[in-house]
Protein backbone atom coordinates (compact mmCIF):
# COMPACT_ATOMS: atom_id res chain seq x y z
CA UNK A 1 0.00 0.00 0.00
CA UNK A 2 3.02 2.16 0.90
CA UNK A 3 3.75 4.28 -2.88
CA UNK A 4 7.09 4.06 -2.28
CA UNK A 5 7.15 0.85 -2.77
CA UNK A 6 4.62 0.70 -5.37
CA UNK A 7 4.74 1.40 -9.21
CA UNK A 8 2.67 4.22 -10.22
CA UNK A 9 2.85 3.31 -13.92
CA UNK A 10 0.52 0.45 -15.57
CA UNK A 11 2.43 -2.41 -15.99
CA UNK A 12 0.26 -3.68 -18.63
CA UNK A 13 -2.63 -2.84 -20.75
CA UNK A 14 -2.65 0.78 -21.07
CA UNK A 15 -0.44 0.51 -23.97
CA UNK A 16 -0.41 4.11 -26.34
CA UNK A 17 -3.01 3.72 -28.76
CA UNK A 18 -4.43 5.11 -31.86
CA UNK A 19 -7.93 5.38 -33.08
CA UNK A 20 -10.96 6.97 -30.39
CA UNK A 21 -12.84 4.97 -27.94
CA UNK A 22 -15.51 3.34 -29.41
CA UNK A 23 -19.27 2.20 -29.45
CA UNK A 24 -18.40 -1.32 -28.75
CA UNK A 25 -16.75 -0.80 -25.26
CA UNK A 26 -19.27 1.73 -24.58
CA UNK A 27 -21.98 -1.42 -25.04
CA UNK A 28 -19.47 -3.49 -23.13
CA UNK A 29 -19.80 -1.27 -20.40
CA UNK A 30 -23.10 -0.40 -20.05
CA UNK A 31 -23.77 -4.25 -20.04
CA UNK A 32 -21.55 -4.47 -16.92
CA UNK A 33 -23.25 -1.85 -15.32
CA UNK A 34 -26.60 -3.61 -15.94
CA UNK A 35 -25.41 -6.92 -14.74
CA UNK A 36 -23.78 -5.89 -11.30
CA UNK A 37 -26.37 -3.66 -9.94
CA UNK A 38 -29.37 -6.18 -7.52
CA UNK A 39 -31.79 -3.96 -8.24
CA UNK A 40 -31.90 -4.40 -12.05
CA UNK A 41 -31.23 -8.27 -12.38
CA UNK A 42 -34.14 -8.48 -9.62
CA UNK A 43 -36.17 -6.28 -11.73
CA UNK A 44 -35.59 -8.67 -14.73
CA UNK A 45 -36.27 -11.82 -12.93
CA UNK A 46 -40.03 -10.19 -11.49
CA UNK A 47 -40.47 -9.38 -15.11
CA UNK A 48 -40.01 -13.21 -15.93
CA UNK A 49 -41.38 -14.71 -13.27
CA UNK A 50 -44.21 -12.51 -12.62
CA UNK A 51 -45.01 -12.20 -16.79
CA UNK A 52 -44.92 -16.09 -16.97
CA UNK A 53 -46.80 -16.49 -13.45
CA UNK A 54 -49.66 -14.40 -13.66
CA UNK A 55 -50.75 -15.70 -17.45
CA UNK A 56 -50.14 -19.16 -15.90
CA UNK A 57 -52.39 -18.51 -12.96
CA UNK A 58 -54.55 -16.66 -15.49
CA UNK A 59 -55.42 -19.42 -17.90
CA UNK A 60 -55.85 -22.05 -14.99
CA UNK A 61 -58.13 -20.18 -13.71
CA UNK A 62 -60.43 -19.79 -16.56
CA UNK A 63 -60.17 -23.53 -17.13
CA UNK A 64 -61.58 -24.35 -14.37
CA UNK A 65 -64.47 -22.22 -14.04
CA UNK A 66 -65.18 -22.44 -17.92
CA UNK A 67 -68.23 -24.49 -17.16
CA UNK A 68 -69.80 -21.77 -15.14
CA UNK A 69 -68.71 -19.39 -17.27
CA UNK A 70 -71.33 -16.99 -19.09
CA UNK A 71 -72.11 -17.43 -22.52
CA UNK A 72 -71.21 -13.81 -23.64
CA UNK A 73 -68.25 -13.92 -22.18
CA UNK A 74 -67.38 -17.76 -23.67
CA UNK A 75 -68.28 -15.33 -26.90
CA UNK A 76 -65.70 -13.17 -26.56
CA UNK A 77 -62.88 -15.06 -24.93
CA UNK A 78 -59.55 -14.77 -26.96
CA UNK A 79 -57.17 -17.20 -25.52
CA UNK A 80 -54.03 -15.39 -27.01
CA UNK A 81 -54.99 -12.11 -24.86
CA UNK A 82 -55.47 -14.53 -22.05
CA UNK A 83 -52.08 -16.05 -22.22
CA UNK A 84 -51.02 -12.98 -22.51
CA UNK A 85 -52.52 -11.25 -19.70
CA UNK A 86 -48.36 -11.41 -17.39
CA UNK A 87 -47.47 -9.52 -20.14
CA UNK A 88 -49.98 -6.42 -19.50
CA UNK A 89 -48.84 -6.61 -15.73
CA UNK A 90 -45.48 -6.47 -15.78
CA UNK A 91 -45.21 -3.41 -18.36
CA UNK A 92 -44.75 -1.38 -15.23
CA UNK A 93 -41.70 -3.00 -14.34
CA UNK A 94 -39.95 -3.37 -17.42
CA UNK A 95 -41.03 0.63 -17.60
CA UNK A 96 -39.50 1.06 -13.84
CA UNK A 97 -36.36 -0.37 -15.53
CA UNK A 98 -36.11 1.37 -18.35
CA UNK A 99 -36.23 4.63 -15.38
CA UNK A 100 -33.65 3.04 -13.67
CA UNK A 101 -31.21 2.41 -16.22
CA UNK A 102 -30.69 6.38 -16.67
CA UNK A 103 -32.08 7.57 -13.40
CA UNK A 104 -29.99 5.70 -11.19
CA UNK A 105 -26.65 7.08 -12.96
CA UNK A 106 -28.48 10.61 -11.49
CA UNK A 107 -29.61 9.24 -8.16
CA UNK A 108 -25.86 7.60 -7.05
CA UNK A 109 -23.27 10.24 -9.00
CA UNK A 110 -22.46 7.53 -11.65
CA UNK A 111 -22.98 9.49 -14.50
CA UNK A 112 -20.02 11.90 -13.53
CA UNK A 113 -17.48 8.55 -13.76
CA UNK A 114 -19.52 7.60 -16.85
CA UNK A 115 -18.83 10.67 -18.72
CA UNK A 116 -15.29 10.90 -17.25
CA UNK A 117 -14.84 7.87 -19.26
CA UNK A 118 -16.71 9.18 -22.41
CA UNK A 119 -17.65 12.58 -22.54
CA UNK A 120 -18.96 12.75 -25.88
CA UNK A 121 -23.11 12.62 -24.37
CA UNK A 122 -24.78 11.24 -27.74
CA UNK A 123 -23.08 8.14 -27.41
CA UNK A 124 -23.40 7.20 -24.08
CA UNK A 125 -27.38 7.57 -24.23
CA UNK A 126 -27.12 5.28 -27.33
CA UNK A 127 -25.39 2.85 -25.83
CA UNK A 128 -27.35 3.12 -22.85
CA UNK A 129 -30.31 2.97 -24.93
CA UNK A 130 -29.58 0.21 -27.11
CA UNK A 131 -28.01 -2.44 -24.09
CA UNK A 132 -31.48 -2.28 -22.53
CA UNK A 133 -33.39 -2.18 -25.70
CA UNK A 134 -31.82 -5.76 -26.38
CA UNK A 135 -32.18 -6.88 -23.15
CA UNK A 136 -35.85 -6.02 -22.58
CA UNK A 137 -36.65 -7.52 -25.98
CA UNK A 138 -34.85 -10.20 -25.26
CA UNK A 139 -36.73 -10.88 -22.06
CA UNK A 140 -39.91 -9.99 -23.00
CA UNK A 141 -39.86 -12.02 -26.13
CA UNK A 142 -38.88 -14.77 -24.03
CA UNK A 143 -41.31 -14.25 -21.55
CA UNK A 144 -44.48 -13.51 -24.10
CA UNK A 145 -43.59 -17.01 -25.87
CA UNK A 146 -43.23 -19.28 -23.10
CA UNK A 147 -46.55 -17.19 -21.52
CA UNK A 148 -48.39 -18.26 -24.22
CA UNK A 149 -47.25 -22.02 -25.14
CA UNK A 150 -47.83 -22.08 -21.20
CA UNK A 151 -51.52 -20.40 -20.96
CA UNK A 152 -52.69 -22.56 -24.21
CA UNK A 153 -51.17 -26.23 -22.72
CA UNK A 154 -53.61 -24.71 -19.37
CA UNK A 155 -56.38 -23.88 -21.82
CA UNK A 156 -57.65 -27.31 -21.70
CA UNK A 157 -60.42 -28.45 -23.61
CA UNK A 158 -63.21 -27.50 -23.60
CA UNK A 159 -61.64 -23.96 -23.01
CA UNK A 160 -60.76 -22.73 -26.71
CA UNK A 161 -57.07 -22.64 -26.91
CA UNK A 162 -55.56 -21.78 -30.03
CA UNK A 163 -51.92 -21.92 -31.04
CA UNK A 164 -49.15 -20.19 -32.81
CA UNK A 165 -50.26 -20.55 -36.07
CA UNK A 166 -53.76 -19.40 -35.85
CA UNK A 167 -53.94 -15.98 -37.64
CA UNK A 168 -52.98 -13.21 -35.33
CA UNK A 169 -51.51 -14.96 -32.89
CA UNK A 170 -47.72 -14.93 -33.60
CA UNK A 171 -47.96 -10.76 -34.21
CA UNK A 172 -49.94 -10.93 -30.51
CA UNK A 173 -47.14 -12.82 -29.24
CA UNK A 174 -44.52 -11.11 -30.80
CA UNK A 175 -46.08 -7.52 -30.78
CA UNK A 176 -46.31 -7.94 -26.79
CA UNK A 177 -42.48 -8.75 -26.28
CA UNK A 178 -41.97 -5.61 -28.54
CA UNK A 179 -44.92 -3.40 -26.80
CA UNK A 180 -42.74 -4.23 -23.56
CA UNK A 181 -39.30 -3.12 -24.73
CA UNK A 182 -40.23 0.18 -26.87
CA UNK A 183 -42.19 1.18 -23.49
CA UNK A 184 -39.02 0.77 -21.86
CA UNK A 185 -37.23 2.60 -23.94
CA UNK A 186 -39.74 5.00 -23.95
CA UNK A 187 -39.56 5.56 -19.93
CA UNK A 188 -36.11 5.72 -20.16
CA UNK A 189 -36.22 8.51 -22.45
CA UNK A 190 -38.27 9.53 -19.92
CA UNK A 191 -35.68 9.58 -17.44
CA UNK A 192 -33.34 11.60 -19.71
CA UNK A 193 -36.01 14.67 -19.24
CA UNK A 194 -36.36 14.41 -15.95
CA UNK A 195 -33.15 12.50 -14.20
CA UNK A 196 -35.04 12.07 -11.01
CA UNK A 197 -36.09 8.28 -10.00
CA UNK A 198 -39.24 9.15 -8.39
CA UNK A 199 -40.38 11.96 -10.71
CA UNK A 200 -39.38 9.95 -13.70
CA UNK A 201 -41.59 6.86 -12.31
CA UNK A 202 -44.33 9.01 -11.45
CA UNK A 203 -44.27 10.07 -15.34
CA UNK A 204 -44.50 6.44 -16.26
CA UNK A 205 -47.59 5.45 -13.99
CA UNK A 206 -49.10 8.20 -14.82
CA UNK A 207 -48.91 7.52 -18.57
CA UNK A 208 -49.96 4.02 -17.83
CA UNK A 209 -52.24 3.98 -15.19
CA UNK A 210 -53.64 8.16 -14.68
CA UNK A 211 -54.35 9.15 -18.36
CA UNK A 212 -56.84 5.99 -18.90
CA UNK A 213 -58.63 7.23 -15.59
CA UNK A 214 -58.32 10.76 -16.83
CA UNK A 215 -59.89 9.36 -20.39
CA UNK A 216 -62.49 7.83 -18.85
CA UNK A 217 -64.09 10.61 -16.77
CA UNK A 218 -64.13 12.59 -19.59
CA UNK A 219 -66.84 12.45 -22.15
CA UNK A 220 -66.77 9.56 -24.20
CA UNK A 221 -67.02 11.22 -27.20
CA UNK A 222 -63.48 13.08 -26.16
CA UNK A 223 -62.31 10.24 -23.83
CA UNK A 224 -62.43 7.97 -26.66
CA UNK A 225 -60.91 9.53 -28.79
CA UNK A 226 -57.41 10.36 -26.05
CA UNK A 227 -57.80 6.85 -25.09
CA UNK A 228 -56.64 5.39 -28.39
CA UNK A 229 -53.80 7.49 -28.76
CA UNK A 230 -52.70 5.91 -24.42
CA UNK A 231 -49.91 3.26 -24.55
CA UNK A 232 -51.61 0.70 -22.34
CA UNK A 233 -54.75 0.55 -25.13
CA UNK A 234 -52.12 0.25 -27.87
CA UNK A 235 -50.34 -2.48 -26.02
CA UNK A 236 -53.64 -3.69 -25.56
CA UNK A 237 -54.60 -3.84 -29.46
CA UNK A 238 -51.51 -5.47 -30.06
CA UNK A 239 -51.99 -8.67 -27.90
CA UNK A 240 -55.57 -9.15 -29.01
CA UNK A 241 -56.92 -11.16 -31.69
CA UNK A 242 -59.59 -7.94 -32.77
CA UNK A 243 -58.95 -4.07 -32.41
CA UNK A 244 -61.75 -2.53 -30.60
CA UNK A 245 -63.53 -0.03 -31.84
CA UNK A 246 -61.96 2.89 -30.76
CA UNK A 247 -58.11 1.60 -31.24
CA UNK A 248 -55.30 1.81 -33.40
CA UNK A 249 -55.07 -1.29 -36.08
CA UNK A 250 -51.89 -3.19 -34.00
CA UNK A 251 -49.16 -1.95 -35.96
CA UNK A 252 -50.46 1.53 -36.59
CA UNK A 253 -50.66 1.91 -32.77
CA UNK A 254 -47.14 0.46 -32.48
CA UNK A 255 -45.26 2.68 -35.21
CA UNK A 256 -46.86 5.14 -32.94
CA UNK A 257 -45.66 3.97 -29.51
CA UNK A 258 -41.74 3.71 -31.41
CA UNK A 259 -43.43 7.65 -31.97
CA UNK A 260 -43.28 8.15 -28.20
CA UNK A 261 -40.42 6.24 -27.79
CA UNK A 262 -38.11 8.23 -30.44
CA UNK A 263 -39.57 12.07 -29.57
CA UNK A 264 -38.84 11.40 -25.68
CA UNK A 265 -35.24 9.68 -26.29
CA UNK A 266 -34.67 12.69 -28.58
CA UNK A 267 -35.63 15.43 -26.47
CA UNK A 268 -33.51 13.68 -23.60
CA UNK A 269 -30.85 13.73 -25.72
CA UNK A 270 -30.67 16.81 -26.47
CA UNK A 271 -31.71 18.06 -23.12
CA UNK A 272 -28.29 15.67 -21.99
CA UNK A 273 -26.23 17.40 -24.35
CA UNK A 274 -27.44 20.96 -23.21
CA UNK A 275 -27.05 20.68 -19.37
CA UNK A 276 -24.61 20.37 -17.09
CA UNK A 277 -24.04 16.51 -15.21
CA UNK B 1 -0.35 20.69 -19.00
CA UNK B 2 -4.14 22.33 -17.85
CA UNK B 3 -4.47 25.81 -18.93
CA UNK B 4 -8.16 27.90 -18.17
CA UNK B 5 -8.43 31.12 -20.33
CA UNK B 6 -10.80 33.32 -19.26
CA UNK B 7 -13.25 30.74 -17.94
CA UNK B 8 -16.59 32.34 -16.49
CA UNK B 9 -19.23 30.07 -15.07
CA UNK B 10 -22.92 31.69 -14.52
CA UNK B 11 -25.70 29.83 -12.57
CA UNK B 12 -28.56 31.90 -12.66
CA UNK B 13 -27.39 34.95 -11.16
CA UNK B 14 -24.56 33.63 -9.56
CA UNK B 15 -20.82 33.56 -10.98
CA UNK B 16 -18.95 30.58 -9.60
CA UNK B 17 -16.02 31.40 -11.52
CA UNK B 18 -14.90 34.64 -13.28
CA UNK B 19 -12.89 34.77 -15.91
CA UNK B 20 -9.81 32.63 -14.56
CA UNK B 21 -6.61 31.95 -16.50
CA UNK B 22 -4.41 29.91 -15.25
CA UNK B 23 -1.39 26.83 -16.30
CA UNK B 24 -0.81 23.58 -14.45
CA UNK B 25 2.91 22.36 -15.60
CA UNK B 26 3.45 18.80 -15.70
CA UNK B 27 6.37 17.40 -13.29
CA UNK B 28 4.69 19.11 -9.99
CA UNK B 29 1.93 19.16 -7.49
CA UNK B 30 0.10 22.33 -8.07
CA UNK B 31 -2.23 23.11 -5.72
CA UNK B 32 -5.86 24.58 -6.55
CA UNK B 33 -6.82 26.77 -2.80
CA UNK B 34 -9.74 29.15 -2.30
CA UNK B 35 -12.26 29.41 0.50
CA UNK B 36 -15.66 27.77 0.54
CA UNK B 37 -17.52 28.62 -2.26
CA UNK B 38 -14.69 29.99 -4.41
CA UNK B 39 -15.68 28.12 -7.43
CA UNK B 40 -12.86 25.00 -6.77
CA UNK B 41 -15.06 22.21 -7.93
CA UNK B 42 -16.91 24.36 -10.96
CA UNK B 43 -13.27 24.71 -12.09
CA UNK B 44 -12.74 20.99 -12.08
CA UNK B 45 -15.80 20.02 -13.16
CA UNK B 46 -15.64 22.28 -16.28
CA UNK B 47 -12.24 20.57 -16.91
CA UNK B 48 -14.03 17.25 -17.39
CA UNK B 49 -16.59 18.56 -19.37
CA UNK B 50 -19.24 18.14 -17.14
CA UNK B 51 -20.40 21.67 -16.55
CA UNK B 52 -20.05 23.99 -19.80
CA UNK B 53 -18.28 26.66 -19.22
CA UNK B 54 -20.65 30.26 -19.99
CA UNK B 55 -17.48 31.70 -21.30
CA UNK B 56 -13.62 30.93 -22.01
CA UNK B 57 -12.15 27.51 -21.84
CA UNK B 58 -10.10 25.36 -20.26
CA UNK B 59 -8.05 22.83 -21.90
CA UNK B 60 -5.73 19.62 -21.22
CA UNK B 61 -2.88 18.99 -23.93
CA UNK B 62 -4.41 22.01 -25.62
CA UNK B 63 -7.55 19.52 -26.28
CA UNK B 64 -11.27 20.55 -24.81
CA UNK B 65 -12.28 17.11 -22.82
CA UNK B 66 -14.65 16.26 -25.40
CA UNK B 67 -12.16 16.24 -27.76
CA UNK B 68 -10.05 13.53 -26.17
CA UNK B 69 -9.19 10.17 -28.01
CA UNK B 70 -9.08 7.66 -24.91
CA UNK B 71 -10.26 10.33 -21.69
CA UNK B 72 -9.40 7.53 -19.01
CA UNK B 73 -5.87 7.28 -20.51
CA UNK B 74 -5.28 10.71 -20.92
CA UNK B 75 -6.58 12.53 -17.76
CA UNK B 76 -7.85 11.19 -14.45
CA UNK B 77 -10.18 13.11 -12.12
CA UNK B 78 -11.69 12.08 -8.26
CA UNK B 79 -13.91 14.57 -7.88
CA UNK B 80 -15.50 16.13 -4.82
CA UNK B 81 -19.10 14.66 -5.35
CA UNK B 82 -19.58 11.06 -4.88
CA UNK B 83 -19.62 8.67 -8.43
CA UNK B 84 -20.25 5.67 -7.82
CA UNK B 85 -23.04 3.62 -7.58
CA UNK B 86 -23.30 2.09 -4.11
CA UNK B 87 -25.00 -1.28 -4.53
CA UNK B 88 -22.07 -1.79 -7.70
CA UNK B 89 -18.87 -3.75 -5.76
CA UNK B 90 -15.42 -1.80 -6.19
CA UNK B 91 -14.33 -4.22 -9.41
CA UNK B 92 -17.34 -3.49 -11.02
CA UNK B 93 -17.15 0.13 -10.70
CA UNK B 94 -13.75 -0.20 -12.46
CA UNK B 95 -14.40 -2.73 -14.57
CA UNK B 96 -17.34 -0.79 -16.18
CA UNK B 97 -15.19 1.80 -16.49
CA UNK B 98 -11.84 0.29 -17.94
CA UNK B 99 -14.67 -1.02 -20.65
CA UNK B 100 -14.98 2.23 -22.06
CA UNK B 101 -11.18 2.84 -22.53
CA UNK B 102 -10.28 -0.64 -23.81
CA UNK B 103 -8.15 -0.96 -20.68
CA UNK B 104 -7.41 -4.45 -19.18
CA UNK B 105 -8.53 -6.53 -16.37
CA UNK B 106 -5.11 -7.01 -14.97
CA UNK B 107 -4.93 -2.89 -15.31
CA UNK B 108 -8.03 -2.92 -13.05
CA UNK B 109 -6.82 -5.32 -10.22
CA UNK B 110 -3.29 -3.29 -10.66
CA UNK B 111 -4.85 -0.06 -9.23
CA UNK B 112 -7.12 -1.90 -6.86
CA UNK B 113 -3.91 -3.10 -5.46
CA UNK B 114 -2.11 0.04 -5.35
CA UNK B 115 -4.79 1.75 -3.29
CA UNK B 116 -5.05 -1.50 -0.91
CA UNK B 117 -8.53 -2.54 -1.60
CA UNK B 118 -7.82 -5.93 -2.71
CA UNK B 119 -9.15 -7.70 -0.04
CA UNK B 120 -12.30 -5.92 -0.26
CA UNK B 121 -13.17 -5.54 -3.75
CA UNK B 122 -15.67 -7.59 -4.21
CA UNK B 123 -17.92 -6.12 -1.63
CA UNK B 124 -20.61 -3.32 -2.62
CA UNK B 125 -18.68 -0.23 -2.54
CA UNK B 126 -22.09 1.02 -0.22
CA UNK B 127 -20.62 -0.28 2.68
CA UNK B 128 -17.01 1.24 2.28
CA UNK B 129 -15.69 3.71 4.68
CA UNK B 130 -15.17 7.24 3.78
CA UNK B 131 -11.89 6.36 3.41
CA UNK B 132 -12.28 2.79 1.95
CA UNK B 133 -14.96 4.95 -0.84
CA UNK B 134 -11.75 7.54 -1.54
CA UNK B 135 -9.55 5.14 -2.36
CA UNK B 136 -11.99 3.50 -5.05
CA UNK B 137 -12.39 7.08 -6.35
CA UNK B 138 -8.26 7.13 -6.98
CA UNK B 139 -7.88 3.90 -8.27
CA UNK B 140 -10.67 4.77 -10.79
CA UNK B 141 -8.69 8.17 -11.32
CA UNK B 142 -5.43 6.04 -12.02
CA UNK B 143 -6.92 3.81 -14.46
CA UNK B 144 -5.57 4.75 -17.55
CA UNK B 145 -2.45 5.14 -16.00
CA UNK B 146 -3.00 9.25 -17.19
CA UNK B 147 -0.37 12.10 -17.55
CA UNK B 148 -3.16 14.42 -16.25
CA UNK B 149 -4.52 14.41 -12.96
CA UNK B 150 -7.49 15.98 -11.02
CA UNK B 151 -8.00 15.62 -7.29
CA UNK B 152 -10.91 17.73 -5.56
CA UNK B 153 -10.37 17.64 -2.18
CA UNK B 154 -8.80 14.17 -1.88
CA UNK B 155 -7.92 14.17 2.03
CA UNK B 156 -11.11 14.71 2.81
CA UNK B 157 -12.37 12.56 5.53
CA UNK B 158 -9.11 10.88 5.80
CA UNK B 159 -7.18 9.79 8.82
CA UNK B 160 -3.76 10.84 9.42
CA UNK B 161 -2.38 7.77 7.68
CA UNK B 162 -4.16 8.28 4.98
CA UNK B 163 -3.73 11.79 4.07
CA UNK B 164 -0.01 10.54 4.33
CA UNK B 165 -0.70 8.19 1.68
CA UNK B 166 -2.47 10.31 -0.19
CA UNK B 167 0.40 13.01 -0.04
CA UNK B 168 3.10 10.53 -1.20
CA UNK B 169 0.62 9.19 -3.50
CA UNK B 170 0.28 13.02 -5.23
CA UNK B 171 3.76 13.38 -4.88
CA UNK B 172 4.58 9.95 -6.85
CA UNK B 173 2.75 10.67 -9.53
CA UNK B 174 4.40 14.81 -10.03
CA UNK B 175 7.93 12.66 -9.68
CA UNK B 176 6.90 10.51 -12.71
CA UNK B 177 6.41 13.40 -14.61
CA UNK B 178 2.75 13.92 -14.49
CA UNK B 179 0.36 16.90 -14.25
CA UNK B 180 -1.27 16.86 -10.46
CA UNK B 181 -4.05 19.04 -9.98
CA UNK B 182 -5.39 19.58 -6.67
CA UNK B 183 -7.23 21.09 -5.01
CA UNK B 184 -8.23 21.64 -1.15
CA UNK B 185 -8.46 24.32 1.64
CA UNK B 186 -6.12 22.88 4.14
CA UNK B 187 -3.13 25.10 3.59
CA UNK B 188 -0.96 23.28 5.88
CA UNK B 189 -1.53 19.96 3.51
CA UNK B 190 -0.63 21.96 0.16
CA UNK B 191 2.36 23.56 2.01
CA UNK B 192 3.66 19.69 2.22
CA UNK B 193 2.56 18.35 -0.98
CA UNK B 194 2.41 21.37 -3.21
CA UNK B 195 4.94 23.20 -5.01
CA UNK B 196 3.10 25.63 -6.92
CA UNK B 197 -0.02 26.96 -5.83
CA UNK B 198 -3.29 28.94 -7.14
CA UNK B 199 -5.25 30.64 -4.99
CA UNK B 200 -9.08 31.97 -6.03
CA UNK B 201 -11.34 34.32 -4.45
CA UNK B 202 -15.33 34.64 -5.69
CA UNK B 203 -14.03 32.53 -8.65
CA UNK B 204 -11.29 35.32 -9.76
CA UNK B 205 -7.27 34.24 -10.04
CA UNK B 206 -5.89 35.80 -6.89
CA UNK B 207 -2.40 34.96 -7.12
CA UNK B 208 -0.10 31.57 -9.08
CA UNK B 209 3.15 31.12 -7.60
CA UNK B 210 5.37 28.41 -6.02
CA UNK B 211 4.75 27.98 -1.66
CA UNK B 212 7.80 29.16 -1.01
CA UNK B 213 6.76 32.64 -2.80
CA UNK B 214 3.67 32.81 -1.43
CA UNK B 215 5.41 32.05 1.98
CA UNK B 216 8.03 34.51 1.44
CA UNK B 217 5.51 37.55 0.26
CA UNK B 218 3.62 37.33 3.15
CA UNK B 219 4.50 40.52 5.57
CA UNK B 220 3.66 37.94 8.05
CA UNK B 221 7.58 37.06 8.07
CA UNK B 222 9.47 38.30 10.98
CA UNK B 223 12.55 37.59 13.09
CA UNK B 224 12.31 36.76 16.64
CA UNK B 225 15.10 38.36 19.25
CA UNK B 226 15.57 38.15 22.61
CA UNK B 227 17.87 40.06 24.01
CA UNK B 228 18.78 40.68 27.91
CA UNK B 229 18.89 44.78 26.42
CA UNK B 230 16.20 44.66 24.56
CA UNK B 231 15.20 48.42 24.64
CA UNK B 232 18.76 49.05 23.59
CA UNK B 233 18.46 46.96 20.48
CA UNK B 234 15.11 47.94 19.28
CA UNK B 235 16.50 51.54 19.21
CA UNK B 236 19.14 50.63 16.98
CA UNK B 237 17.04 48.35 14.83
CA UNK B 238 14.28 50.89 14.45
CA UNK B 239 17.13 53.20 12.86
CA UNK B 240 18.03 50.82 10.43
CA UNK B 241 14.36 50.74 9.25
CA UNK B 242 12.69 48.33 10.81
CA UNK B 243 9.14 47.84 12.27
CA UNK B 244 9.23 46.17 15.98
CA UNK B 245 6.93 45.07 18.01
CA UNK B 246 7.82 44.27 22.11
CA UNK B 247 5.49 40.63 22.69
CA UNK B 248 4.49 39.83 25.75
CA UNK B 249 6.57 37.33 26.93
CA UNK B 250 9.33 40.11 26.65
CA UNK B 251 10.79 38.55 22.84
CA UNK B 252 10.97 41.61 20.09
CA UNK B 253 9.14 40.83 16.93
CA UNK B 254 11.39 42.43 14.00
CA UNK B 255 9.75 43.34 10.69
CA UNK B 256 11.15 45.05 7.22
CA UNK B 257 14.88 43.63 8.13
CA UNK B 258 16.25 40.69 7.52
CA UNK B 259 18.10 38.29 10.61
CA UNK B 260 21.68 39.29 9.30
CA UNK B 261 20.98 42.95 9.23
CA UNK B 262 19.82 42.15 12.87
CA UNK B 263 22.97 40.07 14.21
CA UNK B 264 25.16 42.80 12.79
CA UNK B 265 23.31 45.56 14.06
CA UNK B 266 23.78 44.12 17.54
CA UNK B 267 26.92 43.37 17.28
CA UNK B 268 27.83 46.93 16.40
CA UNK B 269 26.51 48.04 19.94
CA UNK B 270 27.32 45.92 21.10
CA UNK B 271 24.66 43.94 23.14
CA UNK B 272 24.05 40.18 23.66
CA UNK B 273 21.72 37.74 21.55
CA UNK B 274 19.78 35.58 23.00
CA UNK B 275 17.67 34.25 20.10
CA UNK B 276 17.82 35.43 16.83
CA UNK B 277 14.66 33.21 15.25
CA UNK B 278 13.12 33.55 11.60
CA UNK B 279 9.63 33.22 11.66
CA UNK B 280 7.81 32.31 8.55
CA UNK B 281 4.07 32.35 8.21
CA UNK B 282 2.43 29.41 7.66
CA UNK B 283 0.85 28.88 4.50
CA UNK B 284 -2.42 29.35 6.07
CA UNK B 285 -1.48 32.58 7.23
CA UNK B 286 -0.69 33.92 4.02
CA UNK B 287 -3.76 32.39 2.75
CA UNK B 288 -5.93 34.05 4.77
CA UNK B 289 -4.14 37.26 4.22
CA UNK B 290 -4.70 37.10 0.58
CA UNK B 291 -8.27 35.46 0.45
CA UNK B 292 -9.13 37.92 2.84
CA UNK B 293 -11.27 40.10 0.67
CA UNK B 294 -12.95 37.29 -0.90
CA UNK B 295 -14.36 35.24 1.23
CA UNK B 296 -17.76 34.08 0.71
CA UNK B 297 -19.29 33.12 3.11
CA UNK B 298 -17.36 34.68 6.80
CA UNK B 299 -18.40 33.56 9.88
CA UNK B 300 -19.75 36.77 11.53
CA UNK B 301 -17.20 38.43 14.19
CA UNK B 302 -18.53 37.40 17.43
CA UNK B 303 -18.21 40.76 18.69
CA UNK B 304 -19.88 42.52 15.87
CA UNK B 305 -23.22 40.42 16.39
CA UNK B 306 -22.20 40.73 20.59
CA UNK B 307 -22.51 44.85 19.60
CA UNK B 308 -25.67 44.47 17.35
CA UNK B 309 -27.46 42.64 19.94
CA UNK B 310 -26.72 45.33 22.43
CA UNK B 311 -28.05 48.46 19.88
CA UNK B 312 -31.28 46.21 19.03
N1 LIG C 1 -24.83 23.56 -9.92
C1 LIG C 1 -24.79 24.76 -9.31
N2 LIG C 1 -25.86 25.57 -9.36
C2 LIG C 1 -25.84 26.77 -8.76
N3 LIG C 1 -24.79 27.26 -8.08
C3 LIG C 1 -23.70 26.50 -8.00
C4 LIG C 1 -23.65 25.21 -8.60
N4 LIG C 1 -22.42 24.67 -8.35
C5 LIG C 1 -21.77 25.60 -7.62
N5 LIG C 1 -22.52 26.68 -7.41
C6 LIG C 1 -22.11 27.90 -6.68
O1 LIG C 1 -20.90 28.34 -7.24
C7 LIG C 1 -20.00 28.76 -6.23
C8 LIG C 1 -18.72 27.97 -6.34
O2 LIG C 1 -18.94 26.66 -5.88
P1 LIG C 1 -17.83 25.53 -5.86
O3 LIG C 1 -18.48 24.29 -5.38
O4 LIG C 1 -17.15 25.49 -7.16
O5 LIG C 1 -16.83 26.10 -4.75
P2 LIG C 1 -15.58 25.36 -4.07
O6 LIG C 1 -14.44 26.29 -4.19
O7 LIG C 1 -15.42 24.01 -4.60
O8 LIG C 1 -16.04 25.32 -2.55
P3 LIG C 1 -15.70 24.24 -1.41
O9 LIG C 1 -14.35 24.59 -0.88
O10 LIG C 1 -16.77 24.48 -0.39
O11 LIG C 1 -15.76 22.88 -2.01
C9 LIG C 1 -20.73 28.58 -4.92
O12 LIG C 1 -21.25 29.82 -4.53
C10 LIG C 1 -21.81 27.61 -5.23
O13 LIG C 1 -22.93 27.86 -4.42
MG1 LIG D 1 -15.43 22.18 -3.77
Amino acid sequence: MSTSTIELRAAVGTTPRTGHYHMSGLLRSEWTKLRTVRSTMWTLGMTIVLGIGLSAIATAETTSHWSTTSLASRAGFDPTNESLIGVAFVQLIVAILGVLVMSDEYGTGTIRSTLAAAPRRPKVLVAKATVFGVVALVVSEVVSFVAFFLGQALLKSPTPHTSLGSPGALRAVVGAGLYLCVLGLFSLGLATIIRHTAGAISAVVASLLVLPLVAAALPSSIGDQVRKFLPANIGNSLTSLHSGAHQFAPWTGFALLCVYAAAALLIGGILFVRRDA
Amino acid sequence: MIEATGLTKRYGDKLAVDQLSFQVRPGIVTGFLGPNGSGKSTTMRMAMGLDAPSTGRITINGRQYQDLAWPLREVGALLEAKAIHPGRSAFAHLWMLAQTNDISRTRVEEVIEIVGLTTVARRRAGKFSLGMGQRLGIAAALLGDPEVLLFDEPVNGLDPDGIRWVRNLLKGLAREGRTVFVSSHLMSEMALTAEDVIVIGKGRLIAQMSVDDLIAQSSQRFVRVRSPEIGTLRTALEREGATTVLEDDGSLSVRAITEDVIGECAAGIPVVLHELAPQSASLEEAFMELTESSVEYRGEDTASVAAKGAGA
